[in-house]
């Protein structure tokens, strides 16, 4: 167990709980920093003692916790945040949906069919053992009363799939899977009526059994990278303060109407498209341009949803709401891009399509055969329907899901939450990766120039900036972590445009340039006479030399693409040693850059946060955004950085490659086991004792083979 | 032989006892959340809730 949590560190005190009944409602929060026993103490302690809050639940193997509560979602996140945890309010109606019902029916099936096949197998035992007569048929038609049932109710999913690509003319391995397990069923009922000697329910019920490990398996990966996409997206801004007959109410963005006052606080993200009421606004529009300097606007101009207001509260008339502002459009480019990329062939649909027409010839051929040759017809479909348990796609289908599952639970606990199905394949393919500079490689957020400032002037800008709650303060402040700050005496902070008060009885201003010297933008300090321009520069991201460094040793190669301009992407590029980069890129430029890069079936990775870069993720080959990014950007990309390190991007590469490799090994072993199993079922050797040993141990070896991705 | 009549129904009742029990549990929701379960039986004073 990792103790890299805070409370890892001697357990919090065990603090008595009575149960009570609530009937507030629930509120969910996930939190991803959760990792062992103590966490779940002190989460649900913290929680507890809050007045407002009970039944506080950690569910740790979804990292999250919910707690009975008329309190606002946010109260409970800040309350964890004192206690170490970095937690995030959602909505969890709209994420436990349907995928959990289907999750609980496939395990149910599970159960029942490996309850049968036990059952089952011990009858059968007693078969192979050497039970003659009367008692092998009364052993044949229990079992037949056993899997019949336990197969018809099993084995729908493969039913209703493997009739749905019929439906449509095409082949799917649910085909195959499906003929093996009717027929056998069938043909073992037929037998046990007819007081044959061999029997295949155990074969059936295996068949069902294993197969339905790997759908749980695949269904369990895909539901939870959905669902923490929800979770994501639940995380967006989904309020608006309105304004009404001078007063402000709070409602749901998708009750804003065209005309709408809106009043935008300090530090919050747009919600519509409009145009700005009050006199001046600063605003970050990086997400759209690239360019991480804030924007100073006049009254007039026009906004578009998404930006942060970094000045004084304004407000603005709403234009454009929900589905029209120019973010949605832009999320909507993205997922025309991504429908592309859905047409993408995977691992296992390949091998299907070469596997279900194969058996189905095969096993039609051996019929034809064994009939001319002796003209037994029930011989005849008895070799044939051995000939497709035997061949039973088993291994084959759990060859890539048990891998990609092991695979992605790794990356999970690696801070990596990989969201479709097929993008670790397509990972493994690339050979270049693009990265976005301004939010991906260098921080989201501000840092100012602070080697310029002498020590003295330092602690007095950092006095300042402890008395703001102004983002670019708190930035600031952050960054000036060990001066120690100078006290400051009559500190007012004037609203939008900085804070002043006095230091040693000269004068001290910090904010915004133009309020300071009357003019010009960015952040500057005055201390007395002396006035200091604070110009903005960028810090890496943490892990941003070791990522660059291991991925060009794994042999890729690097481009950085930016919206700021040269000079600025090539100092990052420098210090990062990425020798190819392009700056002053807008949206369209990014994805022209990514699609000329993919010239000549060169597969290309893009690395990127920004509304900017969503068209150039969802046409790369593969794509990466961190958690910070943007919701269109987040749904764009294949995986999801939920860390803010970048040091373990060569391991996601390594593992993609790995699980790939291993994915091809466990088909290899799926076909040599073919290779010994079919001549012999072929020539009409196979018995239900064989049938069952060789499926259980070509499972197993599959599956025991995908653990080593762990490795 | 005839120790068999008693036997098979006896087999089968358990296994039917089983798969009932697993229905239930997974209808009970204690699948829900296998790690903290594991983790859980490492705090003292669980009060049950």
């Amino acid at each position: 167990m990792t103790t890299a949590c805070p409370a890892c560190v001697g357990a919090a005190p065990a603090v008595e709980r009575a149960v009570r009944e609530s009937s507030a409602p629930s509120v969910s929060l996930s939190v991803p920093g959760l990792h062992c026993a103590a966490c779940m103490r002190t989460v649900e302690n913290a929680l507890d003692t809050l007045d407002g809050v009970e039944n506080a639940r950690v569910n740790l193997t979804l990292k999250r916790v919910v707690a009975q509560s008329n309190l606002p979602p946010d109260a409970l996140a800040r309350r964890l945040a004192e206690v170490g945890y970095q937690a995030f309010p959602y909505n969890a109606a709209e994420v436990t949906s349907d995928a959990d019902a289907t999750a609980r029916d496939l395990v149910l099936r599970l159960g029942v069919s490996g309850f049968a096949m036990m059952n089952v197998m011990l009858l059968s035992v007693a078969v192979w053992s050497g039970a003659t007569d009367a008692t092998r048929d009364l052993f044949h038609l229990i079992s037949a009363g056993i899997a019949v049932p336990a197969v018809a109710y099993s084995a729908q999913p493969f039913f209703k799939h493997a009739f749905s690509a019929l439906r449509v003319g095409r082949l799917n391995m649910d085909v195959p899977i499906s003929l093996a397990i009717v027929l056998a069923a069938g043909m073992s009922l037929y037998e046990a009526l007819q007081g044959g000697h061999h029997a295949y329910f155990d074969a059936a019920l295996a068949l069902t059994f294993f197969l339905l490990i790997g759908r749980v398996l695949e269904q369990r990966t895909r539901a939870s990278a959905k669902s923490a996409a929800q979770e994501l997206s639940a995380l967006e801004v989904q309020t608006a303060e309105r304004m009404r007959g001078g007063r402000t109410e709070t409602i749901p963005v998708s009750q804003l109407v065209i005309g709408d006052t809106v009043m935008v606080a300090t530090g919050a993200r747009i919600p519509a498209d409009g145009t700005l009421l009050g006199e001046t606004a600063i605003t970050d529009r990086s997400f759209l341009t690239g360019e991480s300097d804030p924007v100073t606007v006049a009254k007039g101009a026009s906004l578009r949803a998404g930006e942060i207001n970094l000045g004084a509260p304004f407000t603005l008339r709403a234009e454009a709401v929900g589905d029209d502002t120019s973010l949605r459009q832009m999320a909507r480019l993205v997922e025309t891009a991504e429908n592309a990329r859905n047409t993408y062939t995977s691992l296992a649909d390949k091998a299907a399509q070469i596997y279900a027409p194969m058996v189905h010839i095969l096993a039609a051929m051996v019929f034809a055969g064994w009939y001319f040759a002796t003209g037994d017809l029930r011989l005849a479909l008895n070799v044939a329907i051995a000939v497709l348990i035997i061949t039973c796609p088993c291994a084959l289908g759990l060859a890539v899901p048990a891998v990609s599952t092991a695979a992605i639970g790794k990356l999970y606990k690696l801070g990596f939450l990989v969201k479709s199905a097929t993008a670790l394949e397509r990972l493994a393919e690339t050979e270049e990766i693009v990265f976005d500079k301004t939010g991906t490689l260098t921080k989201p957020g501000f840092a100012a120039d602070i080697d310029r400032l002498s020590d003295d002037h330092k602690s007095v800008a950092l006095g300042l900036a402890q008395m703001s709650l102004h983002p670019v303060s708190q930035a600031l402040a952050v960054h000036l972590i060990g001066v120690s700050p100078a006290p400051i005496s009559d500190v007012v902070e004037v609203s939008g445009k900085g804070v002043e008060g006095h230091f040693d009885g000269v004068p001290a201003q910090l904010g915004h340039a133009g309020w300071i010297v009357g003019t010009g933008n960015g952040v500057a300090l005055r201390v007395g006479e002396d006035v200091v321009h604070l110009t903005q520069t960028e810090r890496l991201r943490e892990g941003a030399e070791d990522a660059v460094r291991g991925l060009k040793s794994q042999g890729f190669d690097l481009r950085l693409l930016s919206g700021d301009g040269i000079s600025r992407t090539a100092r990052i590029a420098e210090a990062l040693g990425i020798s190819r980069f392009w700056g002053g890129l807008g949206p369209e430029e990014k994805h022209q850059q990514v699609l000329a890069e993919t010239e000549g079936d060169h597969r290309v990775c893009m690395i990127g946060d920004g509304l900017n870069d969503t068209a150039a993720l969802a046409a790369a080959h593969a794509s990466v955004a961190p958690s910070s990014a943007l919701d269109a950007s987040r749904n764009a990309a294949d995986v999801v950085l939920m860390r803010d390190g970048l040091s373990d991007l060569p391991t996601l590469f390594a593992t993609a490659r790995k699980a790939v490799t291993l994915s091809q090994q466990n088909f290899m072993i799926a076909t040599a086991y073919n290779a010994i199993a079919i001549p012999v079922a072929v020539l009409g050797y196979a018995t239900p004792f064989l049938a069952a040993i060789s499926m259980s141990i070509s499972s197993l070896t599959v599956l025991l083979n995908a653990l080593r991705v762990k490795l | 032989m005839n120790v068999l009549v008693v036997l098979i129904p006896v087999s089968l009742l358990l296994g039917g006892v089983g798969l009932l029990a697993f229905m239930w549990g997974l209808k009970d929701r204690q699948y829900d959340d296998p790690e903290g379960n594991a983790a859980r039986i490492l705090l003292e004073d669980e009060t049950p809730r």
